[in-house]
């Protein structure tokens, strides 16, 4: 027990013990060994195996993707009432995806959340990787990929005839570019001082890339105060940045007048579903990652109860949401859009809705026990219903408003071809191939961060 | 430029902030300090000015905002007019998402750029440590010694009290 004049010794800000994240008390050099290790050593057989899958989807991706290109977007199972499916369904799954590492690298750090440090570094790269798979579907649609750069404003020889800035669709070539340069930047700043510490105990060749790859960081007290100002300023760009992100690309939809599109509600409702998805993704790759490169010292039980904390509150506004939109559906009066409802809940599609119901509103509200938080497996069967249910919704969204809108007899179905659903695997093959290098070439856990807390003590 | 600094490593991020606060009150200038990660209470110890790099990302910002706007009110209102749906051709609400984009945009490369041109952080450039580690687990701190006001033995000895492991004089080019 302390004596009263021992507790006025204590420093205020230090008076009440920040939780610890990571239970063990580590060295400063067993973290650099640590996180290094994997980048040094074999890889295991878990990892070539899961490469070996993942290289094999993306090659069948590339396949369709070539066989489209050469021979037109009729290989997919597209008509004129449904314009837009599988691949638009992609292209939002995927850019909601990367919002989960923008939120865990930047506004969990302007809330000064200590436990985004041990995941932030591959929260980021899956962010990265995910804008690249999303980038690649509006670019297939397009059918004429060669020409995509029309949808730069530049200079041109049609008259100068410029794109039109008043469509959601530029809208969305800008917000993309600027997320994924954006985003790379904040990951390569983020990654320059654990390239310094890789490039210090390498050799050879190795040594040679870190040190081209560090700029020269030579750990200097003044470039680290510059540096934590930097990545303060960054992280309040990157915050307004990611919610402006999937608000754009909801108003691609909320802009035009088809029932089920037309509503106010989509843009924060596309960002809480954004935020959802992402960190069931996160889950599902931290916990086998975790596992595979045995990083359970870092990223935690308590890491992996801290997301789930954020997957059912994102989850429950998503829920609300789908509550608000039934409710505006009978409330507005518009027979469209009752009609639109009753379709989906009932019509040819009810199967997608009723799984998007399941897998986003009512799966989650399991995560309020904490037994199930704290239960690796659970959490792990979660997150790949989340994914599910996320990508459906946006199935649902997209496809059950196209099929069924005003002019009945403009009435399809749409079912999507070997292509299509060749194009989605290679998409994820993509992710998971870049996932799987980067955690094999780069520092997955951010070394520094880590030290910082760890030096708190 | 090679010159001759005296530099004190430590183990402790403690000891390292408390040497830091000893050596300046008995009046010696750091040159620099050298850590693995940021420390907790040594921009204060050290008596760093606040970065002015917000500056930079505000000046680029509102560069990105006007140069954005001005560009979209050209090519809409004076180049090239369309009629989209009987829209007004300064359809400046409808101008402002890309905008926002590019603000940002032209805000974070600026602050990035910034920062790395302030370090010295730039391809090519040939680290040089103060200490081996201070990348790893070693906390260094450098003091230039100059002949006519150092008392080598006084700084010496404020740093071992203070809980240094090693203290070398060297010529090296930080």
């Amino acid at each position: 027990m302390s004596s009263p004049a021992r507790v006025l010794d204590v420093d205020p800000r230090h008076a009440v013990a920040p939780r610890r994240w990571i239970t063990e008390r580590l060295a400063l050099s067993e973290i650099t060994d640590d996180v290094a290790r994997p980048l040094n050593t074999w890889p295991s057989l878990g990892w070539f195996g899961a490469f070996a899958v993942a290289f094999t989807a993306l090659g069948i991706g590339a396949a369709c993707v070539t066989y489209e290109i050469a021979t037109g977007i009729g290989t997919w199972g597209l008509n004129r009432t449904v314009g837009w499916a599988f691949d638009i369904t992609n292209f939002v799954f995927w850019i909601g995806i990367g919002h989960a590492g923008t939120l865990i690298s930047a506004i969990l750090l302007l809330f000064r959340q200590q436990w985004r440090t041990s995941i932030n570094r591959s929260a980021e790269a899956m962010t990265i990787f995910a804008v690249m798979c999303a980038a690649m579907f509006p670019l297939i649609h397009m059918g004429r990929p060669w020409l995509a750069y029309f949808v730069v404003p530049y200079p041109n020889s049609r008259g100068p005839l410029w794109v039109n800035f008043r469509s959601p669709l530029l809208w969305d070539v800008f917000a993309i570019n600027t997320y994924l340069t954006i985003s790379l930047v904040f990951w390569y700043v983020g990654m320059i001082p654990d390239f310094a510490t890789l490039r210090d105990r390498a050799h050879g060749i190795r040594k040679r890339i870190y040190a081209a790859l560090c700029l020269g960081w030579n750990g200097s007290y003044r470039t680290w105060a510059r540096y934590e100002t930097a990545s303060l300023i960054l992280a309040g760009l990157a915050t307004p940045l990611v919610l402006s992100v999937h608000s754009i690309v909801s108003m691609d939809f909320a802009v035009s007048i088809l029932p089920g599109w037309h509503t106010t509600i989509f843009p924060p409702y596309f960002v809480a579903g954004a935020v959802y998805s992402g960190f069931g993704m996160v889950l599902t790759l931290l916990i086998l990652t975790r596992s595979l490169m045995h990083l359970e010292r870092y990223i935690t039980i308590r890491h992996l109860d801290a997301m789930a904390k954020v997957t059912l509150l994102t989850g429950s506004i998503v829920g609300f949401s789908y509550a608000t939109e039934i409710f505006t559906a009978w409330f507005n009066g518009s027979i469209y859009e009752k009609a639109m409802f009753y379709n989906r809940a009932t019509g040819p599609y009810a199967w997608a809705f009723w799984t998007m119901v399941s897998c986003n509103a009512l799966a989650p509200q399991v995560l309020w026990s904490r037994r199930v938080r704290t239960s690796p497996a659970a959490l792990f069967v979660l997150s790949i219903l989340v994914n599910l249910g996320m990508w459906l919704e946006r199935f649902v969204i997209i496809v059950t408003s196209l099929h069924r809108s005003y002019l009945p007899s403009s009435w399809v179905m749409y079912r999507p071809t070997f292509i299509e659903v060749g194009t989605l695997l290679g998409s994820f093959g993509l992710f998971f191939t870049c996932f799987l290098l980067f955690i094999r070439l780069l520092p997955m856990i951010a070394m520094w961060e880590i030290k910082a807390g760890a030096s708190h003590d | 430029m090679t010159r001759e600094y005296l530099v004190a490593t430590f183990e402790e991020p403690g000891a390292l902030v408390d040497a830091v606060t000893r050596i300046r009150a008995h009046g010696f200038k750091i040159y620099d300090v050298y850590t693995p990660c940021p420390v907790h209470g040594l921009d204060e110890a050290m008596g760093l000015r606040r970065s002015r790099l917000g500056y930079v990302t505000f000046a680029a910002g509102a560069a990105g905002l006007v140069a954005a706007l001005a560009f979209q009110f050209y090519c809409a209102v004076f180049d090239w007019t369309l009629n989209v749906g009987g829209k007004p051709d300064n359809s400046t609400l409808a101008f402002i998402p890309i905008t926002f984009e590019l603000t940002i945009l032209a805000a974070g490369l600026a602050t990035a750029k910034a920062f790395l041109a302030r370090s010295g952080l730039l391809p090519g450039v040939t680290a040089k440590l103060a200490a081996p580690g201070v990348t790893d687990d070693t906390f260094a701190i450098a003091l230039r010694w100059r002949a006519t006001v150092f008392d080598t033995g006084e700084a010496r000895r404020v740093l071992r009290e203070s809980g240094a492991t090693q203290i070398t004089q060297t010529e090296m080019d930080l």
